[in-house]
């Protein structure tokens, strides 16, 4: 599903370049639950953009289920990011003067979906997050889970394939985190890929691959028990 | 993306700051009512002219003395060679220009009025009996000037309306003796009232026979002699008879003016068309100064929905669909700014008139088509800045501005 072979990226700062990738290459395959863990300046952050299609690398190719993203103009990205992928930030980033139920819309309206069907689409997800009854709350006046858990819906609204989550448990107390954590676990029991970021030994054993990056290279690539 | 759901949203985002928004729309709704207002009142000015000055009577020539040109160049009065305009000009104006109907001379001065221990100061016009018909002004009861007064200087005098009134207020005034600067006149008529024309009250005058009044003011030339020819097409040529005989008289010199109506029309049309020009072109600068205030605002809105357009970018949202939200927000400002100022300025254009009557305006459906379609103009031009800078924001960049 997502081929990285070679990926580097360089960012100039004044007169010296940062390497932040240098020469990643990685395979991962349709249904698997990949952890991505390193310490903070490791470039992973960095990746999980390059593979949600949020930048572009400096040099290497990039293939998402066959497609070469690397040479892809903004207008494509943009398509690819709404059709094909689903967020979650570690801030939750929902829109903050829009409901909940407003907040699962967002999406769809980009991918020219008319009002009625993506109301009849976001409200079973919300309901399936176990946010019934908070359809037209604002993101201020639901707690930190609540917010996460929107968001997850939000992310699964166009039925993407690959899920990033970009630690997606780093606000969060502990309960709620294992309850965002359960429902990644079964999402991707139920076939959905997710990629997850995340400096927390706890949360990366969950995965069923762990990846270690360090200084922009992988360090470690194993499969969890 | 569908426009009606980015519509909706930049429309919630104007309505979630509603005292900013009102205020951005303040500036564009100000110039848009200050453009219809102006020009409106410019526009006013130039249909009452050309209404008052066609109201004079048709087909005019107004010769007056010294040589004095319509159209720019000045002249100074070399002492000497300036001959005045004569009785017997006019009356040979009269006899000898076939052209004309008529040859009116007029001499033009002040004097007071008494009547038993009433006296006011009026303005009086010394005439002819033909003034009535090329001025349209004519007797209510009673008699005007006749030839035979002209011919030997008989001190009658005719009323006008609000002269008669004040003077006399319903008493018969016909055959009353008034003393005009301290000579005796009888009164033979009453003007008919018609009102004020070009801010001079023509109810509010004296008619003399021409030649009393030269007695009367102790001259021996004219104010002017008012001319008529019965066809507009005849005006040019008049113009050229009278030239020719008035200056055969006047030793081969033109030392005269002779006025067209046309001429007099065309020269206040175009006093008044830059009049309105320069109005709306000031007011066009507040409109501007409005539109700045949108762009101001739509930078300022820009910059507070950073992380918005990330998160909106993050989740499929295309460049041209962060462009058309706040392009259509721009717009929507000026636009709905401009349907107000729309309102409150051709309202205000409708109702000073009732207020202020020396202020005519008239709406135009130009100024109206004009002001929007630039109000609506000025949204889009200052709205491509700001809504640009937002599409092409880095989602990443954008995602962790705080």
């Amino acid at each position: 599903m997502i081929e990285l072979s070679d990926i580097t990226k360089t960012y100039r700062m004044g007169e010296v370049d940062l390497t932040v990738l240098d020469g990643v290459s990685l395979g991962i395959k349709q249904g698997e639950f990949v952890a991505i863990m390193g310490p903070s300046g490791s470039g992973k952050s960095t990746l999980m953009n390059i593979i949600g299609c949020l930048d572009r690398p400096t040099s290497g190719v990039y293939r998402f289920e066959d497609r070469e993203i690397s040479t892809m103009n903004d207008d494509e990205l943009a398509s690819v990011r709404n059709i094909k992928i689903g967020f979650v930030f570690q801030t939750f980033n929902l829109l903050p003067r829009f409901s909940a139920l407003k907040n699962v819309e967002v999406p769809l309206i980009y991918s020219g979906v008319p009002a009625r069907e993506r109301r009849e689409r976001a409200i079973p997800l919300l309901e399936k997050v176990g946010l019934a009854d908070r359809l037209h709350h604002k993101p201020t006046e639901l707690s930190g889970g609540q917010q996460q858990r929107v968001a997850i819906a939000r992310a699964l609204v166009n039925h993407p394939p690959l899920l990033l989550a970009d630690e997606p448990t780093g606000n969060l107390d502990s309960r709620s985190g294992e309850e965002i954590l359960h429902i990644l676990t079964n999402l991707n029991d139920q076939g959905v890929t997710i990629i997850l970021v995340t400096h927390d030994q706890n949360v990366g054993t969950r995965c069923k691959r762990m990846i270690n990056l360090k200084d922009g290279q992988i360090v470690g690539d194993r499969v969890c028990a | 993306m569908n426009l009606p759901e980015t519509f909706r949203v930049s429309l919630e985002a104007i309505l979630s700051n509603k005292v900013r928004s009102s205020l951005t729309m303040l500036g564009v709704i100000i110039g848009v009512m200050a453009v219809i207002l102006l020009v409106s009142i410019g526009e006013g000015a130039r249909v009452y002219i050309t209404k008052e000055l066609t109201g004079l009577g048709t087909n005019l020539l107004i010769i007056q003395p010294g040589k004095t040109s319509a159209s720019g160049g000045f002249h100074p009065p070399s002492a000497g060679t300036v001959r005045k305009l004569t009785y017997d000009d006019s009356q040979a104006l009269r006899r000898r220009a076939w052209l004309l109907t008529d040859a009116v001379p007029i001499v033009i001065g002040t004097g007071r009025i008494k009547f038993q221990n009433l006296g006011r100061d009026v303005m009086i016009i010394g005439a002819t009996p033909e003034f009535q018909r090329v001025r349209n002004l004519f007797v209510d009861s009673g008699s005007f000037v006749s030839q035979g007064d002209v011919d030997s200087k008989v001190k009658i005098i005719i009323l006008g309306a609000k002269v008669k009134e004040e003077v006399f207020g319903d008493q018969n005034a016909l055959g009353r003796v008034v003393m005009l600067s301290d000579t005796r006149y009888r009164v033979v008529g009453v003007m008919r009232k018609k009102g004020t024309s070009l801010g001079m009250d023509v109810d509010d005058v004296v008619y003399i026979p021409v030649t009393s009044g030269q007695e009367l003011f102790d001259t021996d030339s004219l104010f002017e002699i008012i001319a008529s020819t019965p066809r507009a097409e005849d005006v040019d040529k008049a113009s050229a008879q009278i030239k020719d005989i008035l200056m055969k008289r006047h030793a081969h010199k033109e030392d005269f003016t002779i006025q067209t109506q046309g001429a007099i029309l065309s020269t206040m049309n175009m006093i008044l068309g830059v009049l309105t020009a320069v109005l709306g072109g000031i007011a066009g600068i507040s409109l501007l100064v409005g539109g700045i205030g949108i762009m101001n605002i739509m930078l300022v809105s820009v910059r507070e929905r950073t992380r918005e357009i990330g998160i909106r970018k993050a989740l499929g949202a295309r460049n041209k669909d962060i462009m058309a939200q706040f392009m259509i927000e721009a717009m929507t400002l000026s636009g709905v700014g401009g349907v107000i100022g729309i309102l409150i300025g051709v309202g205000l254009a409708l109702l000073i008139p009732v207020f202020v009557d020396v202020l005519p305006t008239s709406v135009s459906a130009w100024s109206i088509i004009m002001a929007f379609t630039f109000s609506a103009a000025v949204g889009v031009f200052f709205g491509v800045y700001p809504a640009r800078k937002a599409s092409l924001q880095d989602p990443i960049q954008a995602l962790r501005y705080e």
